[in-house]
């Protein structure tokens, strides 16, 4: 195996992280957005206590997916930072605005009465629309990557402005709404109303996201993007993960809560390893490759070495924050915020 | 406005507004964990409640810092991406670094900001200690890949391509060890400093208040010790410099003329057009003597460069003034302040001495900002100094000035927001 491969993968894999911890933070947030029913102020406060501890944690998954980039594959660092320069800069205001508003709501509710009510309500507003257009535009990106529209003559807008590019931003938007549904399911245990009301809003994303898969792989097959790409292994993961999506659907449907939430996951996984499959050896289709855009061998080695001390580190603290706050459900445990 | 201008405002709009999160994300764990380790070391539970009182507008400012260095993260590919293309192989690895040391200093953070009534006391504490000191770890990280940009190694270039490059010898730079060291003590100087201020404000109102006289002492000792090593590493710091980047330090001291016997010159404005600094005071031979010990000593000056490659000379030159002026007040209000509060409670009852001390909250913050200037303009026009131009690495994206503008919208507003919000921390508090 290449060092190449190696970090590509772990760039992969890193991204999947983000995606099935972060994206979920994300979701979480277009729930609090669509909250509705009589049980509406504790589906809220089930999805904010239930992020507090660990948002920041999630997100780090992101800057280290930008600074494993940019140090093992610079070039294609610089095209994505070219191409991708307007939807990746809305991006950064709603990852701003979205982090900003969940900290501020939480401290500007505090205390005396109607205005902290009002200032509370504003910022979940600021904190809900942005976590709805986060993952909408960095699945654009995603898109815009995968369409092979990158190239570097492009210019500002083509690279991702297209059928293809927003309609992969849709799909990525329902898949975090499902996974954080599917966890949220497991937060609310002991409020019945609220666990019914999310299981509901799991098995409408969770259908939605299929939908949405659907129009990706037709788009994808029928325009030609994925025209040579697609060879008998990737349409075996998909077929995998149909099947895998599906049964995620029917535990959230016998209410297997716990079996549901780990579907989820694996589904997301799957997904990634389809979008890797397809695209490998192609960092940016058409051109930029892990090989053509690799850093020299003794940055790839130092960089290797640095990822594998730095797991870990990482991963028993990971599993501590959540052995400590996932426990038991938000709504279960005694905290009661900062 | 020219697109590479707009794109070298909204970089340092960006670094001026995540600096002020950064070191407090990397001086307020330190005076949390000492406000929870007294608490538990003398049961007095006013600690117990500064220590929280603290976390809560560190937990404010954390967020900011943490998504707003998110931004700058990707900037640098945004804005520089010829940058990056060149320097991601060279001198990513400290932002790697920095990625793993983040993730810890977010990860315990969240078991030390929620974690009161989950974990033991003693593991509560030890969350806070992996928390400064990775915090204290990310600031150095960063730096590093700064001080690569100033004094850059590991690496040799060929026809425009960097060949035999070595990320460990780029990260052991000439400017790494003087860099962070200053960038470090002024993190807590500037914090301490501006949190002294605070609960010294507060003391002058409510007297004898325990809980800001315990809180004013812990932060005078943190920001107080470091303002009084800060010129000591802001010496060892110009010295490297002078080495390194002979103009850069040319124009930090307005030194026009290359000449023995150079004078220190305090305060004073630099001319580009008329190629000297007037109105400073000059000390005969004091600039010779700090750099190179000896009065009679040569000092490079700005006349052995071509003009295009000066920095904005009046800026950095202004700019270090401001430095070394606020560091100098500082050291002298913290020797005074150390002193007298050599029993705290005495030091309650000076009011001339806190009211000094509210005075001097701002200077800490004024002179990170100013050295920032120093160091970024003063490395101009390169930014990778002496092998790749600013004009050559910036975006060739058009319309630049709309993210700057945007972009410095979006801060402003967040700024008053995150002011407004520890205002209010502060009136809540005992």
């Amino acid at each position: 195996m290449s060092l190449e491969f190696l970090l590509g993968g772990t760039i992969l894999i890193s991204l999947l992280f983000y995606a099935v911890l972060g994206g979920a933070d994300y979701g979480g947030g277009v729930w609090d957005l669509l909250a509705s029913g009589k049980s509406v102020k504790t589906q809220r406060k089930i999805i904010s206590e239930a992020m507090g501890p660990v948002w920041e944690a999630n997100h780090v998954w992101l800057i280290l997916v930008v600074v494993a980039l940019f140090t093992a594959f610079p070039a294609a660092f610089a095209r994505l930072s070219l191409v991708f320069h307007i939807p990746l800069t809305v991006a950064l205001f709603g990852i701003v605005l979205r982090g900003c508003a969940f900290t501020f709501r939480h401290y500007h509710g505090h205390g005396d009465g109607h205005a902290a009510d009002e200032m509370e309500w504003r910022w979940g507003r600021v904190f809900a629309v942005a976590s709805l257009i986060t993952p909408l535009v960095l699945g654009v990106v995603v898109g815009g990557i995968y369409s092979g529209r990158a190239t570097s003559d492009v210019g500002f807008v083509y690279g991702w402005f297209g059928a293809f590019p927003v309609s992969v931003g849709i799909f990525v938007l329902c898949l975090f709404a499902y996974v954080a549904a599917t966890y949220l399911t497991i937060e609310s245990d002991g409020h019945p109303e609220a666990q019914e009301a999310f299981r509901r809003r799991a098995l409408w994303s969770g259908a939605a996201t299929m939908v949405a898969g659907g129009v990706v792989l037709l788009a994808g097959e029928t325009s030609g993007i994925s025209n040579g790409r697609t060879g008998v292994s990737v349409w075996a993961v998909r077929g995998v993960t149909l099947v895998v999506a599906l049964a995620g659907l029917l535990q959230v449907k016998k209410r297997h809560f716990q079996a549901s939430r780990v579907l989820a996951v694996l589904e997301v996984a799957l997904i990634f390893a389809g979008w890797g499959a397809a695209q490998y050896p192609y960092l940016i289709p058409p051109d930029i490759s892990i090989y053509s855009a690799a850093a020299p061998v003794g940055t790839l080695r130092a960089l290797t070495v640095a990822l594998a001390a730095g797991a870990v580190v990482l991963f028993p603290s990971f599993y501590y924050l959540f052995y400590v706050f996932k426990r038991e459900p938000v709504s279960q445990s005694k905290h009661y915020g900062r | 406005m020219s697109d590479l201008l707009a794109a070298r405002s909204q970089m340092a709009m960006s670094l001026m507004f995540h600096i002020v999160f950064a070191v407090a994300g990397m001086a307020m764990p330190l005076m949390m964990v000492i406000a929870e380790w007294r608490w538990l070391g003398s049961g007095d539970e006013t600690y117990l409640v500064l220590a929280k009182k603290w976390a809560q507008g560190t937990a404010i400012l954390f967020a900011a810092g943490a998504v707003s260095g998110t931004v700058l993260s990707f900037e640098l590919g945004l804005l520089w991406p010829k940058f990056m293309q060149f320097a991601g192989a060279i001198i990513g690895m400290p932002f790697s670094l920095e990625g793993f040391a983040f993730f810890a200093e977010a990860i315990f953070l969240g078991v030390y900001f929620y974690g009161w009534d989950k974990v033991s006391p003693r593991i509560h504490l030890l969350a806070g200690v992996v928390v400064a000191v990775s915090g204290l770890l990310s600031g150095i990280f960063v730096v590093i890949a700064n001080a690569w940009m100033n004094a850059p190694a590991g690496f040799q270039m060929q026809n425009g391509v960097a060949i035999h490059v070595d990320p460990i010898a780029a990260m052991l730079n000439p400017g790494t060890l003087g860099q962070t060291t200053h960038m470090a003590i002024a993190a807590y100087a500037s914090v301490g400093f501006a949190v002294c201020g605070i609960h010294a404000f507060l003391l002058l109102r409510r007297p004898g208040n325990l809980f800001h006289l315990h809180a004013l002492k812990i932060a005078l000792w943190v920001g107080g010790i470091a303002a009084v090593l800060q010129p000591f590493s802001g010496d060892m710091l110009a010295r490297m410099v002078a080495k390194n980047q002979p103009a850069k330090l040319a124009a930090f001291e307005g030194q026009f003329k290359t000449e023995a016997h150079a004078p220190l010159r305090i305060g004073g404005l630099a001319s580009e057009r008329d190629k000297s600094t007037h109105y400073a005071l000059e000390i005969p031979g004091g600039l010779s003597w700090m750099i190179y010990g000896s009065t009679d000593a040569t000092v490079t000056g700005l006349d052995r460069f071509p003009e295009q490659d000066w920095p904005a000379v009046p800026i950095v030159h202004m700019s270090f003034q401001v430095m070394v002026g606020s560091g100098f007040a500082m050291m002298a209000v913290a020797l005074a302040g150390l002193w007298f509060g050599r029993k705290p409670s005495e030091l309650a009852k000076r009011r001339w001495m806190l009211k000094l001390l509210v005075a001097a909250s701002p200077l800490g913050f004024l002179a990170l900002e100013a050295g920032w200037i120093v160091t970024e303009v003063g490395r101009q026009p390169w930014i990778v100094y002496n092998v790749l131009r600013t004009s050559e690495a910036v975006t060739p994206m058009h319309g630049m000035i709309v993210p700057f503008a945007s972009f410095t919208a979006l801060y402003v507003f967040l700024g008053i927001v995150v002011a407004v919000l520890l205002i209010r921390q502060m009136r809540q508090s005992v």
